[in-house]
């Protein structure tokens, strides 16, 4: 029963930040109608900055968190104006292909910068006791990753709700022509879509960099694809959807690691992704996505 | 109309022709012993590269369907031929490569093929970007299932010493160049033909290709299992150039070296560009050898210019200007004005 | 008030009266309708895009299809060609009904078409476009192109013979190494058409056929749609919102609003049919009648 309590803990804290990630990549998804491929590496760039700015430059840990946080927004725009934004109106093809090999550019960049090796992640100092609930002691880097992500989730479905600038957003994935005769700048608003999913990004580094101490350059990849495994798997599009899908998908992977690793060996890959395979095939709208009717 | 039909013949001639003037230069070498060990170590990789490349053009460029699990369906036909090619060699000893090679080709082709297929079934219900991720996740799976798997060595890799030929390189030589240029034969007929038309007319519009009666469910399933056969063959060539196949091998970076070389060759259905460019990519890098930790950093930059030069609608313009055909086009239209000149002369 | 006979009552109870082979031409009379379909819906959510659709077609007929814009006419041929499966109704092509068939067996069956946005296999040349048609009646298994037995060189040539012949009867033969998306726009709606035919159907579905045109290019495909239906010996169903076309061409002409059926007939019975004139200006003062 502890086992049970303490893996379902673990799931939702790795849900959490599988949860951010899977933000990213459905609000880009649903604004510019494309898998940027490259958004898990964002991730991977987040921890280099705070690595860089915290370790290399000592700066303080709030400083270096922040940096991590603005230079990856900025990274997202830049990404999405060199590669994305030529690209818009080609195949679809066309534009995942160049978002993989943004990937990895971004990858080959930082192997190159810091080497291959692992780097330790810095403490940023931000320090939460741990809980003791008696039956079971919760770990502070746990708490902190849940109640930031949560804190994340209201602020962005409130801005998505409630600010002129979330309603914009809304209006271009609901029809981006349509939006723009309203007077909506739509090359704005994608930016921003880029902006906000790569600061998301940032944040789940610093959870991701707590969690696992360590960060190499292919560090973003794998999360970077359970996190669009977990968007699929919510409806790609869908913001609630990407939040419900992290979750499962984290709690999917530690009950796997908790239960089945010791009998069957080391398959959780296979049970996540073979869900992934199910999933699309099943219900490629994801549980809260919706049906779109291809027009003949 | 018959100057056009041998023109499009043309193009897999010069393709064959390159294929067949690159194996004898290889022979040529190998044999005289002309070869750097540089280059000995490269041939096979080069010939199984140009046949992942090939067979991956056909799936992405012919049937417009992205794969980022082509190494996948590799590593099955390497793991099922090689252990079949090893179990034979263990029980009978004397068997020759001659014999056991062509066995392990085969059932490691139509493993991977019916990986293929399997993969290829539920993929009918996913399309695009979707797609290409089900295959993503499908080279992942059988990575991590191989690593779990004691029959095949799990993560140390299958022991494939015993059936690797001495000599390698000029061993297997013909042999590979053998199962190359049939296999391009072969993709190449497909191609041409009436079920390559139907298979480009589901890429350039599905909708269109059903109201004129293609099973397009049909196409795409085959060309998954064709596509796969290939790799899988490919698979089987990799392992007997080694003494083991590892697991960790046949990751998302091989499905993407193999994919740059695709893009980089030009997708679609003439398929010289990935040869040359299969060449090209598996020499380059070990040419220039220092450039090794800016190799996969090239690789990126190439495909994003690539994709950013030929699709971006901005570049339109220039890409028409570029073009052949726009070349020619403007070359007949001076002919024809002549022409018309003339012709008005005589009246 | 004399076409009221024509027009359906708007509870949709007592249809179509006389029977619906007020469409059918004379010529045609006392054959088997290529095409017959009865109480036709299908159901989008909540909302009834098509209802109560019946509609028969001769076999070498030119019927119309019209209607003001959102009125259901694509949808029509969407069901037509089962892309879209009907909520109630039955179709049955020659007699056999395509209820459960693929858009592709519907297509073998003898129902081709052209779309509203033209969907040409752009990077493929104007030859290859036609004979991706071809290959319902061309045949040469995958074993045969694999290793180019005989079939296959057979299958090859007659299908480029058959192509060029009927690019010829449509003077496109000089374009047939053109990549199918640098043809002219008209060019594209024409190969769209022969690319229909190839797949030699029984009934070709056209869909806004003359949209873009200018009004000599209109004349033109009056006459070779007229052209098509004598030399191929066809039924011709076809969208149009321009009304010289479809008054000048259609022998039979159904009118569809908000998907319904609200009339039927000859060009001149539509023509001064109220509940027509109605739905495409708009209601009248009943003062002034």
């Amino acid at each position: 029963m502890t086992l049970l309590i303490e893996t379902l803990i673990q799931g939702i804290s790795l849900g959490s930040i599988y949860a951010l990630i899977a933000l990213g990549y459905t609000m880009v998804y649903g604004i510019a109608k494309m898998l940027n491929f490259a958004h898990g590496d964002v991730i991977m760039v987040g921890a280099y900055t705070i690595y860089t700015t915290i370790s290399l430059a000592h700066f303080p840990g709030w400083l270096g968190v922040l940096t991590s946080v603005v230079f990856c927004s900025v990274l997202g725009i830049v990404i999405e104006f060199l590669a994305y934004k030529p690209l818009r109106g080609a195949p679809s093809l066309n534009v995942l292909i160049t978002a993989i090999g943004i990937s990895y550019l971004l990858q080959n960049l930082a192997l190159l910068i810091f080497g291959g090796q692992q780097e330790d992640v810095p403490n940023t100092g931000i320090n939460v006791p741990s809980l003791d609930l008696g039956f079971v002691v919760v770990e502070g880097k746990v708490i902190f990753t849940i109640v930031l992500t949560v804190v994340l989730m209201i602020a962005l479905t409130l801005f998505i709700n409630k600010t002129k600038m979330g309603k914009a957003m809304r209006a271009v994935s609901e029809d981006k022509d349509a939006a723009r005769l309203m007077g909506i700048n739509v090359n704005r608003t994608i930016s921003l879509t880029f902006a906000i999913g790569s600061a998301l990004a940032a944040f789940a580094s610093l959870c991701y960099g707590m969690n696992y101490t360590y960060i190499k350059p292919t560090t973003g990849s794998m999360p970077g694809i359970k996190a669009f495994t977990a968007a699929v798997f919510g409806g790609i599009g869908s913001i609630p959807g990407a939040m419900l899908g992290g979750f499962g998908i984290g709690i999917l992977e530690k009950l796997s690691q908790a239960y089945i690793t010791p009998i069957f060996g080391e398959i959780t890959d296979v049970i996540v992704f073979g869900v992934l395979i199910i999933m699309l095939v099943v219900r490629p709208t994801g549980l809260l996505g919706k049906k779109i009717r291809e027009k003949v | 109309m018959k100057n056009m039909l041998s023109k499009i013949n043309r193009k897999d001639a010069l393709t064959l022709g390159v294929l067949v003037a690159m194996f004898l230069v290889f022979f040529v070498v190998l044999s005289t012993g002309m070869a750097s060990n540089q280059l000995k170590n490269m041939i096979i990789p080069m010939s199984y590269y140009i046949l992942l490349a090939i067979s991956l053009n056909l799936m992405v460029g012919v049937l417009g369907e992205l794969s980022l699990g082509h190494a996948g369906f590799m590593s099955v036909g390497a793991y099922v031929g090689c252990y079949v090619a090893v179990t034979l060699v263990e029980k009978y000893p004397s068997m020759p490569l001659a014999a056991y090679l062509p066995i392990a080709m085969v059932i490691g082709g139509l493993a991977a093929a019916a990986f293929g297929v399997i993969i290829g079934i539920p993929a009918l219900r996913v399309k695009g970007d979707y797609l290409a991720i089900v295959t993503l996740a499908f080279g992942e799976i059988v990575r991590t299932l191989v690593q779990n798997m004691s029959v095949f060595g799990g993560a140390l890799g299958l022991d494939t010493g015993d059936i690797r030929p001495k000599n390698t390189a000029l061993t297997l030589l013909p042999f590979t160049a053998a199962v190359v240029i049939l296999s391009a034969i072969l993709i190449m007929n497909l191609v041409r033909s009436k079920h390559g038309r139907s298979i480009m007319a589901i890429r350039d519009n599905r909708i269109a290709a059903e109201a004129c009666g293609i099973n397009v469910n049909f196409y795409k399933v085959a060309v998954f299992g064709i596509s796969a056969f290939f790799a899988g063959v490919a698979g089987v060539l990799y392992g007997h150039n080694f003494t083991i196949i590892k697991p960790e091998t046949f990751g998302f970076n091989m499905s993407i070296e193999i994919l740059v070389m695709v893009v980089l060759g030009g997708m679609g259905s003439n398929m010289l560009g990935s040869v040359v460019a299969a060449v090209v990519l598996t020499v380059l890098p070990e040419i220039l050898r220092d450039f090794q930790d800016y190799r996969m950093l090239i690789y990126s930059v190439m495909l994003v210019l690539i994709m950013l030069f030929t699709s971006a609608p901005a570049f339109a313009g220039i890409r028409e200007r570029l073009s052949l055909g726009f070349i020619k086009e403007k070359l007949t239209a001076k002919k024809k004005a002549k022409k018309k000149s003339k012709e008005g002369d005589g009246a | 008030m004399s076409n009221r006979n024509t027009i359906i009552s708007a509870n949709g109870t007592e249809m179509f009266s006389p029977p619906s082979n007020v469409l059918i031409p004379t010529r045609d009379e006392g054959k088997q309708p290529v095409l017959d379909v009865r109480g036709l819906g299908i159901d989008f959510g909540g909302l009834r895009a098509v209802d109560e659709f019946t509609i028969t077609v001769g076999p070498t007929e030119i019927a119309g299809l019209i209607g003001p814009n959102g009125a259901g006419k694509t949808t029509v041929f969407n069901l037509l060609t089962n892309v879209y499966k009907p909520t109630r109704g039955a179709i049955l092509l020659d007699g056999h009904p395509t209820a459960g068939k693929t858009v592709a067996q519907v297509n073998r069956m003898g129902i081709a078409r052209t779309f509203q946005n033209i969907r040409l296999f752009d990077q493929m040349t104007v030859l290859d476009n036609v004979r991706v048609g071809m290959g319902n009646n061309i045949h040469c298994n995958f074993a045969e192109s694999f290793l180019r037995l005989p079939r296959h060189f057979k299958a090859e040539k007659r299908s480029t013979e058959r192509a060029l012949e009927l690019l010829s009867i449509f003077n496109m033969e000089s374009e047939a190494y053109t990549l199918a998306g640098n043809l002219p726009y008209g060019a594209q709606r024409r190969l769209e058409i022969i690319r229909a035919l190839a797949t030699e159907p029984k009934v070709l579905l056209l869909d806004e056929p003359a949209a873009g045109m200018n009004p000599s290019e209109t004349v033109a495909l009056m006459e070779s749609i007229r052209s098509i239906r004598d030399t191929f010996g066809i039924a011709i169903m076809l969208i149009e919102h321009d009304m010289n076309l479809v008054m000048g061409v259609c022998e039979g002409i159904a009118v569809l609003n908000f998907g319904k059926l609200i009339a039927k007939g000859t060009p001149d019975q539509i023509k001064n049919n109220e509940a027509v004139i109605e739905a495409y200006l708009g209601r009248q003062e009943k003062k002034e009648a």
